[in-house]
């Protein structure tokens, strides 16, 4: 029974991370029709200098700040110069994101070496929760908690805010976006840079458990790729259930059956693909 | 017209005699330029032909590598045995995988190709005691065919190789400019003006797709006789970008740029490994640089400053 | 048997309903004109004629086939072509690599993969032919993207006409054109075979009605009037739609 509840817990906390990544891959791609293969780097950088933060300075919101920062900027310098240039050309696009993804990998490798390492959590969380006889790490519900809030937050975004409809306008029709006075240009700018700061986001608070290490880049990108093969791209409900779900798949079956790994992934994304290839909540 | 011919008779007679004047590393460094051209043109044909995205290439070359690999080194060194079913697991796996990725198109294809090709990764990774995890299947022996020169030396390997190269050149050639071929490049240019001309567009899309992982498979194959070494790098998503790498620096939809750009990428990649150990770094910068400024590849500067003659 | 029979068709995106319960016929030959203002459903009553896209309900009929449920390919296969409003062609082909795969398109040789195209020069020699046929022969080798408009509305109206269609459906093939260049579209039009039965969507009313038997007024979506010419330009409710051209 604890075993199961572990298990729950880990994936749905895991799953929170997979949505951080999903819901900016997602936002991006949803107003600017860009594969971002690089996200997963993002995630990975975030982690990177989060960890050289905390080592610096032994706060994790220092961290985490310095963390989200530097990978926000990164990505708003890479739309704007580099992009931008191919709007809605999905291979270019594909090819240089690919050219960052290994830029950044082999940086990483170079300046952090190629040890597994962790961000210790904050001190806050360090302890357990007991309910009954069973034991909860609080870090974990921490990431639920921010997985949540996030959520919620990027809901009240999208549906409740001018920004949202700017960037719903931008993905339904982006010339008449422009006609009504959007400026598309900032928002493209703004929109990635919230998806980088998302992916950083995840790579810090997954910091403590996932850990840090050469190939969480691939690793996390790839499943981020399922979530939004599943939940469908461009939706933000797909990006939570999908991501959700994918962390409760990986989780079980890497517990369960270790020698088959990536199958329990594989099954549901090929069921999707063959069913509703535009996936559960998908309309793009 | 000429031109093209007396470079192609000149190409050929320069790859003839050559082994007589390299060195062993240079030959077997030309051995692995021939083997990475075919992955490279069989990748060319739906990512510059078709217009196929796909970033999961390096899953047939793999399929087919482990499977000569692993029947060689466990059931039966036999290579009219083995060398066949390389080839027909390649052909399997590129049937299945193209079943699901073809329901998608373009971001999503990108997806799922890079996701399926991970899938295998994972496989060969993680299933120790059948594919030896990350260590590899190393000691893979080279083919006997009973001919009075051995495979294990390096000049007939390479004839070996050369002859396999100039079939897959040949074939890839005839296929791309067939009928067939020309729908697909119709399909790259205008993908629902296609259907409307009565064109059945998946059928030709799948076909194409096995056809790739065909010649990915001949490849692969080839490849796990010349390095006795198989290991999940080569089902990997680096793999996979290599190849997209050589097509796209070569010149997409030429064929013989795809060729061109592997044997490039195949010497940066020795050369600079000489001298660093940031070749992914390297790699991911080309990658830049080229998307930026030769979209068209190396063909395409060639034609640009010599005129379509010589391309 | 009606060369084209629509019973009902209807096409609703979530809230809105593009096109409304639509029936019409043309019998084999006939020449028929669609009308109607800047989003009256027009093409989308063509995408959904065409398979482009799937209709939320009614039925469409090729020569008493029932194809509502066939793939875009398929309805080209029996005979059903289109041309684009928004000129749909092959941006770096050129003009003679375009209508090769036109003509290709209603050949066996379609699918062969083991030889080149160039062992086969019929397909060459009918290319050139209707190139020929429609004065394109000395732009045969410019791309797509170099062609001024007017001729891009001639490729695309070549890569409809090449598969000697049953069904031809023009989607304002003079749009944007000159004077001149719409006057010689009308003529290459109204020498077609009437073998081949025409639907017309058009916006200048004096090119429509000079090349058709019948007409049908679309508007938002329904059908507002059907009927010969002249019972249209005395409709009243037509010319209420149109004000402020130069018809009312």
């Amino acid at each position: 029974m604890t075993f199961w509840i572990t298990q729950l817990l880990n994936g749905v906390s895991f799953g929170m991370l997979l949505f951080l990544l999903a819901a900016g891959l997602s936002l991006i791609y949803g107003l600017m029709r860009i594969l971002n293969l690089a996200h997963g780097s993002y995630y990975l950088l975030g982690a990177y200098v989060g960890l050289t933060v905390v080592r610096y300075t032994e706060s994790f919101v220092y961290a985490a700040v310095a963390g989200t920062a530097v990978v926000t900027v990164l990505g708003i310098l890479m739309e704007r110069f580099f992009l931008r240039r191919f709007p809605k050309q999905a291979l270019p696009q594909a090819l240089l994101t690919f050219g960052f993804l290994f830029i950044i990998a082999d940086l990483a490798l170079w300046i952090w070496g190629g040890n597994p390492q962790t961000l210790p959590k904050p001190q806050v969380f360090a302890a357990s929760i007991w309910v009954g006889n069973i034991v909860f790490p609080s870090y974990r519900l921490f990431v639920i908690a921010v997985g949540i809030i996030v959520g919620l937050g990027l809901w009240w975004l999208q549906e409740g805010t001018r920004l949202g409809a700017m960037i719903r306008a931008g993905v339904d029709d982006e010339e008449m976006a422009r006609g009504t006075g959007v400026n598309v240009s900032l928002l493209s700018t703004a929109v990635f840079g919230l998806g980088a700061f998302l992916a950083a986001l995840g790579g810090i608070m997954g910091g403590p458990f996932v850990g840090v290490y050469p190939g969480a880049d691939f690793e996390i990108l790839l499943l981020a790729f399922v979530v939004v093969i599943i939940g469908g791209l461009g939706s933000l409900k797909g990006a939570f259930f999908g991501g959700l779900l994918v962390g409760l798949l990986d989780n079980f079956g890497k517990a369960l059956f270790p020698e088959l790994a990536l199958f329990t992934i594989f099954a549901p994304m090929a069921i999707i693909l063959a069913v509703r290839p535009t996936g559960l909540f998908g309309r793009l | 017209m000429k031109t093209r011919i007396l470079a192609i008779a000149l190409a050929a007679a320069i790859l003839l005699i050559v082994p007589t004047v390299l060195s062993a590393y240079q030959l077997s460094l030309l051995v692995k330029m021939l083997i990475f051209a075919i992955f490279a043109m069989s990748l060319d044909l739906i990512l510059g032909f078709a217009g196929l995205p796909s970033l999961g290439h390096a899953a047939y070359f793999g399929a087919a590598a482990y499977t000569v690999s692993l029947l060689a080194l466990r059931v039966v060194n036999n290579f009219w045995i083995d060398f066949p079913a390389g080839l027909l697991m390649a052909v399997g796996v590129s049937a299945l995988f193209g079943l699901l990725a073809l329901r998608t198109h373009e971001s999503y294809f990108l997806m799922i190709t890079l996701a399926l090709a991970q899938v295998l990764w994972g496989i060969a990774f993680g299933w120790r005691s059948l594919t030896g995890g990350d260590d590899g299947l190393p000691g893979v022996p080279r083919p006997n065919l009973g001919l009075p020169w051995s495979l294990a030396d390096r000049i007939p390997f390479y004839y070996f190789v050369l002859i396999f190269f100039a079939l897959a050149l040949v074939l890839l050639w005839i296929i791309a400019h067939s009928p067939f071929g020309r729908v697909l490049v119709g399909i790259r240019e205008n993908e629902v003006r296609m259907k409307v001309l009565g064109y059945n567009v998946w059928l030709y899309k799948y076909v194409a797709f096995i056809l790739a992982g065909l010649f990915a498979g001949l490849a692969g194959n080839l490849f796990a006789y010349y390095n006795g070494f198989v290991s999940p790098s080569y089902l990997s998503v680096l793999f996979s970008a290599s190849g997209l790498l050589m097509v796209i620096l070569g010149g997409a939809g030429t064929l013989f740029g795809p060729a061109l750009g592997a044997g490039v990428i195949v010497y940066l990649e020795n050369v600079i490994s000489v001298y660093t150990e940031r070749w992914l770094m390297i790699l991911g910068v080309i990658y830049v640089l080229v998307t930026l400024f030769a979209p068209r590849g190396l063909v395409g500067l060639l034609r640009e400053r010599f005129g379509s003659r010589l391309a | 048997m009606n060369a084209l029979a629509v019973e009902g068709l209807t096409k609703d995106f979530g809230g809105l309903r593009a096109v409304d319960r639509v029936t019409l016929s043309a019998s084999a030959g006939e020449r028929l004109a669609i009308i109607g203002p800047n989003g009256a459903g027009k093409t989308t009553f063509f995408n959904l004629i065409t398979g482009i896209l799937p209709p939320s309900s009614g039925r469409i009929s090729f020569f008493g086939r029932d194809v509502t449920r066939f793939s875009i390919h398929r309805r080209a296969q029996l005979g059903l072509a289109r041309t684009f409003q928004i000129t749909a062609l092959f941006p770096h082909l050129t003009v003679v690599e375009s209508a090769l795969l036109a003509v290709q398109a209603s050949d066996s040789v379609r699918f062969t993969l083991h030889r080149p195209a160039t062992a086969y020069p019929h397909l060459m020699d009918r290319a050139d032919a209707l190139l020929q046929q429609w004065g394109l022969l000395d732009r045969r080798n410019v791309q797509t993207l170099h062609l001024s408009y007017g001729e891009q509305r001639q490729v695309e109206l070549v890569l409809a006409l090449a598969g000697t269609p049953k069904v031809l459906l023009l989607d304002e093939p003079t749009a944007g054109l000159s004077p001149a260049e719409t006057a010689s579209v009308s003529t290459m039009i109204r020498r077609l075979s009437r073998e081949i039965t025409i639907l017309l969507i058009e916006h200048d009313m004096d090119v429509a009605f000079d090349l058709v038997d019948r007409v049908m007024v679309l508007f938002q979506g329904r059908i507002l009037a059907q009927g010969t010419k002249e019972e249209i330009r005395k409709n009243p409710e037509v010319m209420e739609i149109y004000l402020g051209t130069d018809h009312a």
